[in-house]
C-alpha cells in the first residue's frame, strides 16, 4: 500500500458517493424530458437521500436481525469493491486484490442480504420479490462468470487492475470479438442484477410487478437511505467497471496525481454517457414479461460462451 | 365500408330506431320456464330490479335482444310477508349475480339459488339488515363484523396466497384482490368488491328529474354521460317523450367524445402497465387535449351538465380541424405503440378470455368484443342512428392485445362519426313504439357507454318525482370475467390484464 494507492481507494470512494446520486438525478431528468415533463432537478436525489436519514425508521414487528443488517452489508460490499477495482487508477491498494471472481462475489454478499431483507418482514410481496431476484441472479450468475473467463485470457490474469492495464496497452484487444461479445453479454447482466428495464421496472408503484422495490418495500427511514444509495453506487460502480474495461482509456496507470484528476473528469463524463444509453434504451422499450426474462439471460450466457470460444478459434 | 386506416365507418340508417317493449306479469311457479324460453330465444337477462314499496313488492326481470331491438320485462309479485322467489342462477350466471344483490340489499331470497352467499354484504352489516328494504333504518355498525365471511381457500403443495387492496398504490377504487398462485402461476382470482356502497339508488327515490340527472352523472365519475343518458332515456321512455332528432344526434356525439377520452386514457395506462411510459405520457397529453376540447365544448371537462348544451345546438360550434388535428396525433400514438415489439410483445397472449366463457358470463362492452362477441348497444339496442348489417368492432383472440385493439378501433370510429354525424343522418318520427305498458308503468334506458352497456329502469311518482332507479353498469356483469382471464397468467401480468379490463368499482357498487 502507498499513499498513493491509498488516496486513489479514499478518491474512488468520494467520487462514486457524489457521482452515484447525480448520476441517479441525470437519468430521472433525461426519462422525464423524454416523457415531456419537466421533472425533478438533478440533484433532487441527494435531497431525497437527506430526508430519508432524517425520517423515523420503522421495522415490522416480525422482523429479525436480517432487517438491521442488510442495508449496512449492502454498502459495505459495496465500500470494499470500489476501494479494490481500478476505476480512476489501476494502482493497488494491496496486491491483486481487485481479483474479478472476487469481486462478483462480495457484490452477491449484498445482494443476498437484501433477498433475505425481502423475507424478513413476513409480508407477500417481499418474499414474491426475493423469489424473483434469487431467480434472475442464479441465471444472471453463469453468464457473468464465463464473461469475465472471456475477458481474462487475453490478459492472462483475472485480476480487473491488470486486465485494464493490459487492455491499454494493446488497443487492438478492445475491439476484438471475444472482447465485445462479452462486454454485451456483461451489459445484459448489469441490467438484471441493477434491476432496470427490461427486466425490472424502478419507476412502477404495482406490487405486484416488483421485483427490486418488493424486497425492499418494508424498509423506511435509514435503512431505506442506506439502501438506496447503496444500490445508486453498485450501479455507478458497474457501469464505471465496464466502461472501463470497454473503453479504459484516461485512467491513470503511472501513479500521476494529475493524471489522477483528470481520470474523475474523465470518468464523468463516461458516466453520463452510458447513463443515458441506459435511459434511452428504458425509455424506447417495454419491460420483459417475468417468464422472458431467463431468455434475455440464456442470451447473455450464450453470448459469453461465444466469446471463450471464439478466443480460442482466433 | 371502410376507409384507409382500415376501420369501419358507421353506416347510419335512415330508419330511427324503434323497438317493441312487452311486459308479462307471471305467477312465481312460471318465472323459470318463461325465462328459459326467453333464453333460448337468443335474449340475454339485462336487468333485475326489486321493488319494495311495503304494501306492495315485485322483481321485474329485463330481457333484451338486438336486431331488430326488443325489450321483454317479466314481473314477479311477491308476498309481502314472504319474500321469497324462484332462483334464475342454474340458467343464468348473471342472473345469480342480480340475485345475490337483492339476497343482500332487499333480503328477498332466490330460492334453489346453486351458491348462494353474500356479494355487497361484507360482514360488518348487522346479519339481518337490508339497506334498501322498505322502512330500513340506520343500523349500528361494528368494526369487528358480524359474520364471518372467508376467502375460499386453496390448498396444495407450495400454494400460497397474496392479498391485495382494498388500498392500492395507485389512484384507483378499493378493491380487494386476493391470488391464491403456485410460484408465479394464479390458481384462483377472487375479488371483493363493494367497499364503497354510498346507496346511490336509494338516493334517487323522491329526487326531481333534474335533481336525478346530476346524481346519474356521478354514479361514476368517467361515465358521466353513459349513466345521464340512460336515465334520460328511461324517463323519456316512461313519460313517452318524443326528443328531437338533432338533441339525439348530440346525445350521440357526447357519448362518443366520452368514449374517445376514455379509451385514449387506458391505451396510455395499458403502455404504462408494461414500463413504456412516453406512450402513456402522450397519451395522457392526447387525453388533457381532449378534456380542454370538451370544456370548450360543453363548459365541462368530463361532459357533466350537457342536457342544456344538446338543446341550444352549441354542439356544432366547433373547428373540425381540431378533430383533425386529434386524429392525427392519436395515429401517431398508434404507431409509437404498434412500431414497438417490446410493448406487443406483452399485450399478446396475456390474459385470454374465450368465447364460451364470455357467452356463459354475460360479458358487455369491450371486453366482450375483445373476445369476438359483438355485444354494443349502439348497434342493438339504438336510440339516435342505426347502422343495419354491420357488426361492431370485433378482434377475435380475447387477450390484451385484443381489448386494446377494440379501444383503438373505436376511437377511430368514434372521431369519424364526432367529426360528421350528418352525413346520410335522418330520424324517421313517425316510427311506430309498440307499447303496452298496462301492468307496470316503467321506463328503460340503453345506452352503450365506453365500459359496455349501461341499463336502467325508472318508476317515477305521480308528481314526476323518482319512485325507483335501478341501474346495471356493465362493469357489475364484467367482474367475474376477469378472475376467468387470469387463469395461467403470472402474478406480475395482473396489473396489465386488469388495466385492459378497466372495470368500474363504483358503477358495480352503487
Amino acid at each position: 500500500m502507498t499513499v498513493f494507492s491509498f488516496t486513489t481507494s479514499l478518491l474512488q470512494l468520494i467520487f462514486i458517493l457524489a457521482c452515484a446520486p447525480l448520476l441517479n438525478g441525470i437519468m430521472l431528468k433525461l426519462k422525464a424530458r423524454a416523457e415531456r415533463r419537466v421533472g425533478p432537478p438533478i440533484f433532487q436525489t441527494f435531497f431525497d437521500l437527506a430526508k430519508l436519514f432524517k425520517k423515523e425508521r420503522l421495522r415490522s414487528q416480525n422482523a429479525s436481525i436480517f432487517s438491521a443488517l442488510a442495508p449496512v452489508v449492502l454498502i459495505s460490499s459495496t465500500v470494499v469493491v470500489i476501494i479494490v477495482s481500478p476505476i480512476l487508477s489501476t494502482q493497488e491498494l494491496f496486491k491483486t486484490s481487485g481479483d474479478l471472481f472476487a469481486i462478483v462475489f462480495i457484490l452477491l454478499v449484498g445482494s443476498l442480504m437484501i433477498a433475505l431483507l425481502g423475507l424478513d418482514p413476513g409480508t407477500p410481496f417481499g418474499g414474491l420479490g426475493s423469489s424473483r431476484a434469487m431467480t434472475i441472479s442464479s441465471l444472471s450468475e453463469p453468464a457473468l462468470l464465463v464473461s469475465i473467463v472471456a475477458i481474462s485470457i487475453q490478459a492472462k490474469s483475472t485480476n480487473l487492475s491488470t486486465i485494464v492495464s493490459a487492455n491499454l496497452s494493446h488497443p487492438i484487444w478492445l475491439v476484438s470479438p471475444p472482447h465485445l461479445l462479452a462486454i454485451f453479454a456483461l451489459l445484459i447482466v448489469i441490467f438484471a442484477e441493477a434491476g432496470r428495464i427490461p427486466v425490472d421496472n424502478p419507476a412502477t408503484h404495482l406490487e405486484l410487478t416488483m421485483i427490486y422495490e418488493a424486497m425492499i418495500l418494508e424498509s423506511s427511514g435509514e435503512d431505506l437511505a442506506l439502501i438506496k444509495l447503496g444500490e445508486f453506487m453498485r450501479f455507478t460502480l458497474l457501469l464505471l467497471i465496464v466502461a472501463n474495461l470497454f473503453f479504459p482509456f484516461g485512467i491513470d496507470t503511472q501513479a500521476n496525481w494529475i493524471q489522477l484528476i483528470l481520470s474523475s473528469g474523465i470518468s464523468l463524463i463516461k458516466l453520463t454517457i452510458l447513463g443515458s444509453l441506459v435511459t434511452l434504451l428504458e425509455v424506447t422499450q417495454a419491460k420483459l414479461r417475468l417468464f422472458r426474462v431467463p431468455e434475455l439471460l440464456a442470451g447473455a450466457f450464450v453470448l459469453a460462451v461465444l466469446a471463450v470460444i471464439s478466443e480460442f478459434v482466433a | 365500408m371502410t376507409n384507409n386506416k382500415g376501420c369501419r365507418e358507421l353506416n347510419v340508417d335512415p330508419q330511427h330506431s324503434s323497438y317493441t317493449f312487452e311486459q308479462k306479469l307471471v305467477p312465481p311457479n312460471n318465472l323459470v320456464v318463461e325465462s328459459e324460453e326467453l333464453l333460448k330465444n337468443g335474449y340475454r337477462l339485462g336487468l333485475v330490479s326489486a321493488q319494495d314499496y311495503g304494501e306492495i313488492k315485485y322483481i321485474s326481470y329485463v330481457f333484451l335482444a338486438g336486431n331488430p331491438d326488443r325489450r321483454v320485462e317479466i314481473i314477479v309479485e311477491l308476498n309481502p310477508k314472504k319474500s321469497e322467489v324462484p332462483s334464475l342462477g342454474s340458467l343464468s350466471f348473471s342472473a345469480g349475480r342480480f340475485e345475490r344483490e337483492f339476497f343482500d340489499l332487499f333480503g328477498i331470497v332466490p330460492l334453489t339459488h346453486p351458491f348462494l352467499r353474500p356479494l355487497v354484504f361484507h360482514g360488518n352489516w348487522p346479519i339481518n339488515w337490508h339497506p334498501m328494504a322498505y322502512n330500513a333504518t340506520q343500523p349500528k355498525f361494528d368494526d369487528e363484523g358480524t359474520y364471518e365471511f372467508p376467502f375460499v381457500e386453496v390448498s396444495g403443495d407450495g400454494i400460497f396466497e397474496i392479498p391485495v387492496g382494498p388500498v392500492h398504490a395507485g389512484l384507483i377504487e378499493p378493491g380487494h384482490f386476493r391470488f391464491s398462485v403456485v410460484g408465479e402461476t394464479i390458481v384462483k382470482m377472487k375479488a371483493r368488491l363493494w367497499f364503497l356502497h354510498r346507496g346511490i339508488e336509494k338516493s334517487f327515490e323522491g329526487k326531481t328529474i333534474e335533481g336525478a340527472l346530476e346524481l346519474s352523472e356521478r354514479i361514476s365519475g368517467d361515465s358521466a354521460v353513459g349513466h345521464s343518458l340512460a336515465f334520460s332515456l328511461a324517463v323519456e321512455d316512461y313519460l313517452n317523450i318524443k326528443v328531437d332528432e338533432n338533441e339525439q344526434l348530440q346525445r350521440a356525439r357526447l357519448l362518443e367524445l366520452e368514449r374517445i377520452y376514455n379509451h385514449v386514457s387506458d391505451i396510455g395506462a395499458l403502455c404504462n402497465d408494461v414500463g413504456y411510459g412516453v406512450a402513456n405520457a402522450y397519451a395522457q397529453i392526447l387525453k388533457e387535449d381532449l378534456l380542454n376540447f370538451n370544456a370548450s365544448l360543453t363548459g365541462h371537462r368530463l361532459l357533466r351538465n350537457c342536457a342544456d348544451y344538446c338543446r341550444n345546438n352549441r354542439l356544432d360550434d366547433f373547428n373540425i380541424s381540431q378533430i383533425k388535428d386529434f386524429t392525427d396525433k392519436f395515429e401517431d400514438l398508434i404507431n409509437l405503440i404498434e412500431n414497438n415489439s417490446s410493448v406487443l410483445d406483452r399485450f399478446v397472449g396475456t390474459a385470454t378470455l374465450s368465447l364460451d366463457d364470455t357467452k356463459t358470463l354475460g360479458v358487455l362492452g369491450v371486453v366482450a368484443k375483445g373476445s369476438s362477441l359483438p355485444s354494443d348497444a349502439r348497434y342493438s339496442h339504438p336510440f339516435a342512428f342505426k347502422t343495419p348489417g354491420v357488426t361492431p368492432t370485433t378482434e377475435e383472440s380475447g387477450d390484451v392485445f385484443s381489448r386494446y385493439r377494440v379501444r383503438v378501433n373505436e376511437v377511430r370510429e368514434s372521431f369519424q362519426f364526432v367529426k360528421d354525424p350528418h352525413q346520410g343522418f335522418a330520424l324517421d318520427s313517425n316510427s311506430n313504439f309498440k307499447n303496452n305498458k298496462n301492468i307496470k308503468q316503467c321506463g328503460i334506458g340503453i345506452v352503450e357507454g365506453w365500459r359496455g352497456t349501461i341499463v336502467s329502469r325508472v318508476e317515477l311518482n305521480s308528481d314526476n318525482t323518482i319512485k325507483r332507479y335501478k341501474i346495471v353498469d356493465p362493469s357489475f356483469l364484467n367482474w367475474p370475467a376477469l378472475s376467468v382471464a387470469l387463469k395461467d397468467t403470472i402474478v406480475p401480468d395482473f396489473p396489465l390484464a386488469n388495466k385492459s379490463f378497466n372495470l368500474s368499482y363504483s358503477g358495480n357498487d352503487l
